[in-house]
């Protein structure tokens, strides 16, 4: 095993006695694609800029690449690409003018510039719009570009901040099979996303909630350590049967989706299923049948959150 | 889940063949659709399918190229400055003035749909069991979670108690807890009589909708209920029918 690509060792960031990261430690290894998930506010963003150099720590210690980002920020800035949440691309330059921008803010030397624009054109199918003003793009076309940018000067460390919000389904995709293809290429990859599902493509997660790293692992691990379990039931008046588990345990554990309403039980719990359905119809509900359901990552995410308040 | 398609009373929205041309740009093309009262319309496509031309349509923001149409009984070409007082809309940015604290957006808000200071504060105070907006009544609209301000957006749209609610993208970059608490308000309003029409990235809170339509390019392609669709396309994912449909 060779050094980790990323390591981070007791990072802590507060703000006006506020705890953004408590004591974060994780590596990710070379070529990996690694997820962080986790509600607004649980400190992703200040992880990554915390990585990206952006800003300093209170304390703790982390090095991209066996750089050190306390003492060498101005060297790490060099290796990794970074694509914030927010769109920071001149909308009233075009697709092309926004890639030498770039290429000149990170001294591409000029033969190569045009060698690595037409590349990144090509890879993003940007080609056909390299005239249009960044301004006048769909949303994932925007965040072709932005990435598109954040890769003009080759970096071998990716970091990405929740890059497809407001994406729709099938550019989601287009865009995570890029993701897919620098990671071949070996570019070792962050992403902060609300997504479980792209969460699930990732090698490894991170859940992070309140500062605190709640779990690391694949998806799979992550989901072996939901030790209760979930249930789909099936009635009438879905939002009212909803509403009273909700109130009878505790709302996290209470979803509606579409024609069934899932109830996720914890390991902790002494409640059965069975009592709370009867419960329930002597408050007079109608619940038509009651089925045991697969846990997902989200329902783990929950149940991690929840035991650990 | 079952629409309330059956209740007696009109549709809350009704449309024929709406159709909006930008130029050349067909945007929305022959659009057709009913959606009932209390029901949750899911209203689905890729960016750039029409969706937001149609919700402008609808709203009374923009006039239809041809076609026709109603909301709440009003007329979508002549009687738009009705359907406004009418409807509730949450546009897909969040439209707060960031620079107001929370209680002055919603006294602004409220003001423009022409309730008074006291109205208003009693409707918060009504909301506040769901919405919890009193604890950062006093804070600047910038600094807030992301969550909160999409609350505090939907406590705009529905503090005239809208019968209709127009939802545009509103989970957006919203964590999966709180998309799960915003859709547990929906199903209450819905419940109560709102009916609700609502855009969205996310195809697991399509499971959340009475019923589907799905956009590309200007047309209906697919609308029926989440549980018929999957049924008919023999697939278990919304998305992964999402993406066989509109997939260029």
């Amino acid at each position: 095993m060779g050094e980790p690509a990323i390591q981070i060792t007791d990072l802590k960031k507060q703000y006006q006695g506020t705890i953004a990261l408590s004591s974060v430690s994780f590596d990710i290894k070379p070529g990996e694609m690694f997820g962080l998930i986790g509600p607004d506010g649980a400190g992703k963003t200040s992880l990554i800029r915390i990585l990206t150099s952006l800003l300093d720590p209170d304390d703790g210690q982390c090095r991209l690449l066996g750089i050190s980002v306390n003492n060498e920020p101005e060297q790490v800035r060099k290796v990794i690409g970074y694509m914030p949440q927010r769109f920071s691309l001149y909308p009233d330059l075009t697709v092309g003018e926004n890639l030498r921008f770039f290429a000149d803010l990170f001294r591409v030397p000029r033969q190569e510039r045009l060698k690595r624009t037409e590349a990144l054109l090509q890879f993003s199918r940007l080609t056909p719009f390299v005239k249009r003003r960044a301004g006048q793009l769909s949303g994932g076309m925007k965040q072709k570009l932005a990435l598109s940018c954040a890769l003009i000067h080759t970096p071998k460390v990716l970091i990405l901040d929740e890059p497809t919000t407001g994406v729709d389904p099938v550019s989601r995709r287009e865009f995570w099979g890029i993701l897919k293809t620098l990671k071949e290429g070996g570019v070792t990859l962050l992403v902060a996303t609300p997504y479980m599902d792209e969460a699930e493509k990732c090698d490894r997660i991170a859940l992070i909630n309140k500062g605190n790293i709640l779990a690391v692992g694949t998806a799979a691990e992550i989901i072996e350590r939901f030790t209760g379990v979930v249930y789909a039931l099936f009635g009438l008046n879905l939002p009212a049967i909803a509403g009273w588990f909700k109130k009878r345990l505790h709302p996290n554990q209470v979803q509606i989706l579409g024609d069934r309403v899932h109830v996720s039980l914890f390991a902790d719990t002494t409640e059965t299923m069975d009592s709370l359905c009867r419960e329930a119809e002597n408050s007079g509900h109608s619940i038509r049948s009651v089925e045991a359901a697969e846990p997902g990552l989200e329902d783990t995410f929950i149940s991690l959150i929840v035991e650990k308040n | 889940m079952h629409a309330p398609s059956a209740l007696p009373s009109p549709p809350a929205v009704s449309v024929r063949n709406l159709t909006k041309r930008f130029g050349d740009f067909v945007a929305v093309d022959n659009v057709s659709f009913d959606v009932s009262q209390g029901e949750i319309f899911g209203f689905l496509g890729a960016n750039g399918a029409g969706k937001t031309t149609t919700i402008r349509m609808l709203t009374g923001l923009l006039k239809p190229s041809s076609g026709e149409g109603t909301v709440g009984g009003w007329d979508v070409n002549r009687e738009y400055e009705k359907i406004k007082t009418r409807i509730g809309y949450m546009s897909q940015r969040f439209s707060l003035y960031d620079d107001l604290k929370v209680r002055e957006n919603l006294l602004f808000f409220g003001g423009i749909y022409g309730l008074s200071s006291q109205k208003i504060r009693e409707r918060v105070k009504e909301l506040d069991g769901s919405l919890n907006l009193l604890e950062m009544e006093n804070r600047r609209t910038v600094s807030l979670p992301l969550g909160f301000k999409q609350r505090l957006a939907l406590a705009c749209a529905i503090l005239h108690k809208p019968p209709i609610l127009f939802l545009d993208e509103p989970t957006g970059g919203v964590d999966p807890i709180a998309r799960r608490y915003f859709w547990d308000l929906i199903s209450e309003l819905a419940a109560g009589g709102t009916t609700v029409f609502v855009t969205t990235h996310y195809m697991d809170e399509a499971e959340y909708c009475h019923r589907l339509s799905i956009m590309d390019k200007g047309r209906i392609v697919e609308m029926d209920s989440p549980f018929a669709i999957k049924k008919k396309y023999g697939m278990t994912s919304i998305q992964d029918i999402f993406i066989q449909l509109v997939d260029r």
